[in-house]
């Protein structure tokens, strides 16, 4: 079980939670978890082929999961996670 | 969005420093009044994308939740071209309740800035006023 903490752009998709607590090992199984219990978040958190969607970053006390395991990593009780829309773009 | 000189100030120097690569930054709001400016890295580190640090990222956010500030706006640099959202800035952008402010270097010495908000694909100038 871990605590994600739901950034203000992403509230309205989850019933307004600033905070979840969800059960699972690992990254993977709580956002599956999140994206299952809340489907309008899906495309936001999650790739066409079921990895991390490219511009979301997501945080495992503070780390970017990329650097870690990605959605292998482990999460445990005490652990937290944040979810933030990636800040992207360009001149085409 | 209404946005004191020294912050403007500070964002066009960014702007200039990481050019001819775009700059990317956030700004913190209360109400409609930026308070708070904070420069990011620009991870793509060229003229033509950018992709703020996630590591900047959760640094910044966290100092804006520590003041009891808003992500009022998020800025970005155009040394190409109009300071315009393009298209890619319209499908990336993931904040409909921030202002995007693009400062355009290309279009002449001065660096031509300008805000916008981006909701559902339309875009909207937005007034921003220096004071």
């Amino acid at each position: 079980m871990a605590t994600i903490r739901i950034p203000a752009v992403l509230r309205n998709a989850v019933g307004g939670a600033r905070e979840l607590t969800i059960e699972g090992a690992n990254v993977g199984e709580l956002l599956n978890v999140v994206t299952s219990t809340y489907p309008d978040t899906r495309d936001q958190i999650f790739g066409p082929g079921g990895d991390l969607n490219r511009y979301v970053n997501v945080y495992v006390n503070d780390e970017d999961v990329r650097v870690l395991r990605g959605l292998d990593t482990a999460v445990g009780e005490k652990d937290t996670l944040v979810i933030l829309p990636a800040m992207a773009g360009g001149d085409r | 969005m209404e946005i004191p000189q020294a912050l403007y100030d500070r964002m066009v120097t960014h702007a200039r420093a990481e050019a001819p690569d775009e700059c990317c930054g956030m700004i913190g709001t209360r109400g409609a009044v930026a308070v708070s400016l904070y420069e990011a890295e620009n991870t793509a580190h060229t003229p033509l994308r950018y992709e703020l640090s996630s590591r900047d990222q959760l640094r910044i956010q966290k100092a804006l939740d520590a003041a009891d500030l808003e992500l009022g706006g998020i800025y970005h640099s155009h040394t190409r071209s109009a300071p315009y959202p393009s298209q890619t800035d319209i499908n990336l952008a993931f904040y409909p309740g921030a202002v995007y402010i693009i400062i355009g270097l290309a279009t002449g010495p001065e660096a031509d800035v300008r805000a916008y908000r981006i909701v559902d694909g339309q875009v909207r100038e937005e007034p921003l006023v220096v004071r």
